[in-house]
């Protein structure tokens, strides 16, 4: 016992326990500071979110503060750079609403088909061709849209619609409804493959068809998934920029019909943006109040997109 | 007991019935994804024929100019690259180092949470807000002009969510055993990261660096928010100088235009020969989106062969 007592003595002589411990601490600072580093990386995002908050309200302000907020909402109106100058924003939201809801009857309809197609009867084959092209075309730049809806695709519409004007809300909305197809065709689909196999072999075991398998028991399954698609396409269409600024005209028209050119929120920042208004003018006030409305919108839309996708994930 | 002939004649009937339905779904299927890439091509094709007098080497080289034939996208794809030069010099060592600390270091917290629901929602917030943000915070309240450095920090900001995903999911396909054995060679966590993670996870990072400047390079609305000029018919300084110290950084508060941005001002004029200027540039540019899509998917796939832990 003693002996070993003072062999360990005569080891920590040699190399004292406190070097070591020293080393250490030095380590623990290095790694310390190597952790706020990276903690600040991910904090910024938060700054991030901070300062498109405070640069909407902080000039939103000012413009609410010489537009009341009730005629902002109600007048049907919108000539923010004429003398006599009208702030409704309901005119924009009419353009927004419009050309959302079609490209919404584009995306839904083929996008939920190919997603229920490419979790329910595609070979693993197909579906690895298909999804990186679906991952293409959501990786075209969409001025490039904007000129395809422009030059050829009002074109060949007013092929069959004489009447169609050169700038509408249709071409664009079409345009824009197959840009979002893979926001709505991969966020169903991941719902629908994360549906337990035992339900498809239940409905199987009964005797059901694919189809029948697909449309009854895995849709219904996966539906607060598929939901969270839909919304989330829909806060892609409301936010989507340039497809509407080339195709859709600029001016402010408050429509229903989306045979007509009219504006939209994100165009009509555009359209500002490319004039030259001087910093602090009404004009200039009214883009971050019009980006606000649309901020309001599209966080709304995700928050309930993101909810709804939780839940499906939570219940299996 | 067998059945009367009519009634598995009726039975029959209704299997081939049900089993045409699940075949016309098929083709249903088959349509609509033939639509998704039917306008992949058309809008290509149609970019590449209307373009096609306008696509030679001069192109490349010449400046935009009031003569549609004598227009080029010189100006416009050297503002490309500086800006996504700036671009990815903030966004990839930012949104990595998020990656991070989300997946190796963030303790359970309520903070923690804030910062994931953040980027989640910046994810999704529309391009054009960002440039909102930039014309106020960057162009007048810190006073970096309408130039590259702020486009460059502008998308920055807009394709961090996309890096920190990438690197969130790359590191988080790695399994803990790796870490464990670094751990118990004595390594600490930053040498864990350094030497293991950072490397192991370096081909998915790379993928999602990838698609986020691809997405960079084409987007429109926040630079055009900035009140980036369209009509620029000169160079940024060059970055390199022959006197010493042989780097000039000016070209970072230099006005500039980019691709996007030359492609919208061509197409929004009436005169069709400045549309067919569009279209040659809009085909460089999606060749240029493709190809960065077509290296990434290329990453992935041989990432997802070679690798087995």
């Amino acid at each position: 016992m003693e002996s070993v007592m003072t062999s360990m003595a005569a080891a920590s002589a040699a190399r004292p326990v406190s070097a070591r411990l020293a080393k250490r601490a030095d380590r623990h600072v290095k790694e310390r500071i190597i952790e706020a580093i990276l903690f600040a990386a991910a904090a910024i995002s938060v700054f991030v979110t901070l300062g498109i908050l405070y640069v909407l309200l902080k000039e939103s302000f000012v413009f609410f503060s010489q537009v009341p907020l009730w005629d902002y909402l109600t007048d049907t109106q919108w000539t923010p750079l004429f003398d006599d100058a009208h702030f409704g924003i309901i005119v924009l939201l009419s353009g927004t609403a419009v050309s959302s809801f079609v490209a919404l009857l584009v995306a839904i309809p083929i996008g939920t088909t190919i997603a229920i197609y490419l979790s329910e009867f595609a070979s693993p084959r197909a579906r690895e061709i298909a999804k990186p092209i679906l991952e293409v075309l959501s990786g075209i730049p969409t001025v490039v849209f904007g000129f395809f809806a422009l030059l050829f695709v009002t074109p060949i519409l007013q092929w069959f619609i004489p009447s169609l004007p050169g700038f509408s809300l249709l071409s664009a909305g079409l345009v824009m409804g197959i840009m979002i197809i893979p926001i709505v065709s991969s966020i169903s689909e991941d719902a629908m493959r994360a549906v337990p196999m035992a339900l498809r072999e239940g409905s199987y075991a009964m005797g059901a068809t694919r189809l029948q398998t697909a449309l009854r028991v895995v849709f219904p399954a996966a539906i607060s998934g598929i939901a969270a698609a839909y919304i989330l396409g829909i806060a892609r269409a409301v936010g989507e920029t340039m497809i509407l600024a080339i195709a859709a005209g600029m001016q402010p028209n408050l429509v229903w019909n989306p045979m007509e050119p009219a504006a939209t929120i994100t165009s009509f920042i555009v359209q500002v943006a490319l004039g030259d208004l001087p910093h602090g003018s009404v004009g200039y006030n009214t883009i971050f109040a019009a980006g606000l409305t649309l901020m309001l919108f599209t966080l709304v839309f995700n928050m309930l997109g993101f909810w709804l996708q939780r839940r499906y994930r939570e219940r299996y | 007991m067998s059945l009367p002939a009519e009634e598995i004649a009726a039975i029959r009937a209704n299997i081939a019935s049900r089993k045409t339905r699940d075949l016309i779904f098929t083709g249903l299927g088959i349509l609509c994804l033939a639509i998704a890439m039917m306008t992949i091509a058309a809008l290509f094709v149609d970019m590449l024929v209307t373009g096609w007098e306008r696509l030679r080497p001069e192109f490349f080289t010449e400046f935009p100019s009031r003569r549609a034939a004598q227009a080029g996208i010189l100006s416009a794809w050297v503002g490309s690259v500086l800006v996504m030069i700036v671009t990815a010099s903030v966004a990839v060592p930012l949104g990595v180092a998020a990656g991070i600390w989300l997946e190796e270091y963030a303790p359970k917290h309520w903070f923690t949470d804030l910062i994931e629901i953040n980027i989640n929602n910046l994810a999704g917030v529309p391009s054009i807000i960002y440039g909102l943000l930039a014309l106020g915070l960057f162009v007048y309240t810190f006073g970096l002009g309408q130039s590259v450095r702020t486009a460059g920090l502008t998308l920055a900001l807009l394709i961090l969510p996309v890096v920190i995903v990438a690197t969130r999911e790359a590191i988080r396909s790695i399994p803990q055993m790796i870490r464990e054995a670094a751990y118990a060679m004595g390594a600490t966590k930053w040498q864990t990261v350094k030497d293991h993670i950072l490397p192991y996870s370096m081909p998915g990072i790379l993928t999602g660096i990838i698609i986020g400047l691809s997405r960079a390079i084409g987007e429109t609305a926040p630079i055009i928010t900035i009140g980036a000029l369209t009509f620029i018919a000169f160079l940024p300084p060059a970055p390199i100088t022959d006197v010493a110290p042989y780097v000039n950084f000016e070209w970072l508060k230099a006005p500039f235009t980019v691709m996007p941005i030359q492609i919208f001002n061509w197409t929004s004029r009436p005169d069709p020969a400045f549309h067919q200027n569009a279209a040659a540039a809009g085909a460089i540019l999606v060749a240029m989106t493709l190809s960065m899509n077509a290296l990434a998917i290329w990453l992935r796939y041989r990432l997802r062969k070679n690798i087995k832990w």
